[in-house]
């Protein structure tokens, strides 16, 4: 848990840079649609439930539980947990879990998103609230 | 209009090898076209329909050249890609295309070779800043839908290892299989954990191999000497988190290709006499049984249990090859030799110990992609005549 892992840095295109522009400043954004209010992550200029071109960025809590998580423990990398998250806001989104107790991972347990660098923008993970 | 009845599989083949460092990829492809062809009793230069997918080298059309396909009479080609149920959705395709009168003898191969060595990646998706970072893999995609299953329908590890458990006592008497070892659910739940909830017994194999089909008119397969097989319903779809709404990973798009399949055969589930399901994990049997209406939703674990999948003692034969979990899973994908099984099953040519009897009605069912994350499926129904 003490060793660094490298994380790939996000190439990023004009649909989702201000996602990872935002990410910088510590801010963990959704996606959400004016038209029929749903809020869906990752984030899309079309919202993929209407199909509006009305989608706005919203900075999310930051805040969920864990869905599901599995501990991947054959790993040339070493064993890391991946899950999905339920935010607060509704979506559910992918992550790994991070800088907690990978074997008392629970469905349910509320978790918080931390930023971890890259190269380039840092990318969001989960860990225990 | 319906695909029902107007396809016949003619040929098959499943290659024998399951470790091939001395043989490319396209020759795979080539042994295993000649091997359903041959199998089929036609003419190389009869086929006027090929498909494959991700897995032949180039794609169409450096693989119609390679395998030296007659280009005067090739009409109709079709190279789509769903990952290991691709060749299942091929075969309603060539159906379709059959039925439309756009070919009249489609030839379908699969091979490669990964455990000689790594596969090229996957192209990425709009996904890919949003995941790619997480690794994703086979194992810990199921891993996910296993540990939700169990969370919502109390499913059990013992419950899952009893279908690895049916696969090996098919195993036993295929003697093309990986692992031929009959095993206990001791013996699962004592191997090593993979990836939460999986052990390594619920994991299926890596193999090198491939197999083919040869898709055929009424009329042309009841000029050929086989044993008569037909397609009477298909169906395929799709799913993923679709934006993070509503997720539910407990269920996969067998629940919409299913009964889609079903409807177009006219059949119910229990009319099905032997199942080839895809079995890229224990978890991946489990939630298709489900999804395809052999049991309720949730009753997955109760269903598999006690040896139900076992020929000759269960009350729904499955994957008596041994399938993925044991026999093999060539170019870690399970598709083709679902059908190839369910073929024999109802040529009557499964191994003794293995055949169903009377057997009239069999589903070839596979999914493709990561079941935790974004995956295709597969339905065929293929009857006797």
């Amino acid at each position: 848990m003490s060793e660094v892992k490298k994380y790939p840095a996000p190439v990023t295109n004009p649909e989702t840079a201000a996602f990872w522009d935002a990410a910088k400043q510590g801010k963990f954004m959704i996606k959400r649609c004016s038209a029929c209010g749903e809020a869906h992550y990752f984030p899309r200029s079309i919202c993929p439930f209407c199909y509006s071109d009305k989608t706005v960025w919203e900075e999310a809590s930051g805040e969920g539980t864990i869905y599901t998580w599995s501990l991947m423990r054959k790993s040339p990398t070493g064993p890391y947990a991946i899950g999905y998250v339920t935010l607060k806001e509704g979506p559910s989104v992918q992550t790994n879990f991070v800088d907690c107790d990978l074997e008392k991972l629970k469905i349910g347990q509320k978790v918080k998103v931390v930023f971890k660098p890259t190269d380039g923008a840092p990318l969001p993970f989960f860990t225990v609230a | 209009m319906t695909i029902k009845g107007k396809a016949y599989i003619a040929g098959i083949y499943e290659h024998p090898t399951r470790h091939a460092p001395d043989k490319s990829t396209a020759q795979l492809h080539a042994e295993v076209a000649k091997g359903a062809i041959e199998d089929a009793g036609i003419s190389k230069d009869d086929v006027d329909g090929y498909f494959c997918a991700g897995d032949a080298p180039g794609g169409a059309w450096p693989m119609v050249d390679y395998l030296g396909l007659n280009t005067k009479k090739l009409r109709h080609v079709d190279s789509t890609e769903t990952g290991g149920c691709s060749y299942i959705i091929h075969l309603g395709h060539a159906a379709e295309a059959i039925a439309a009168g756009k070919c009249s003898i489609a030839l379908i191969t699969l091979a490669g070779k990964p455990r000689t060595g790594v596969m090229p990646p996957r192209a990425a998706g709009a996904e890919v800043d949003f995941e790619s970072a997480y690794g994703a893999t086979t194992h810990n995609a199921y891993g996910m839908c296993a540990m939700r299953h169990m969370h919502d329908y109390g499913t059990t590890s013992e419950q899952l290892a009893w279908i690895k458990v049916a696969a090996s006592h098919h195993a036993q008497y295929n003697p093309h299989a990986m692992l031929k070892d009959v095993v206990t659910v001791e013996d699962v739940l004592n191997s090593p954990m993979i990836s939460d909830p999986l052990h390594r017994m619920d994991c299926c194999v890596v193999s090198d191999g491939g197999g083919a089909l040869i898709v055929t008119t009424p009329e042309i397969a009841k000029s050929l000497k086989k044993p008569l097989v037909r397609l009477i319903g298909h169906g395929e779809a799709m799913k993923g988190p679709r934006g993070g709404k509503d997720l539910d990973l407990t269920y996969s798009a067998g629940v919409w290709s299913g009964p889609r399949a079903f409807e177009e055969a006219g059949i119910a589930p229990k009319d099905i006499k032997y199942a080839s399901i895809y079995d890229s994990f224990t978890i991946t049997v489990l939630m298709q049984l489900e999804d395809l209406g052999f049991c309720k939703k949730g009753e997955g674990g109760k269903f598999v249990a006690d040896g139900n999948l076992i020929s000759g003692v269960g009350k729904l034969p499955f994957n008596t090859d041994g399938g993925g979990l044991c026999s093999n899973h060539p170019v870690n994908r399970g598709g083709m030799t679902k059908i190839i099984e369910a073929v024999r099953q109802l040529r009557g040519e499964a191994h003794p110990k293995v055949q169903v009897k009377n057997c009239d009605l069999a589903i070839a069912h596979g999914t493709g992609g990561l079941l935790g994350v974004r995956h295709a499926a597969s339905t065929a129904i293929l009857e006797r005549v």
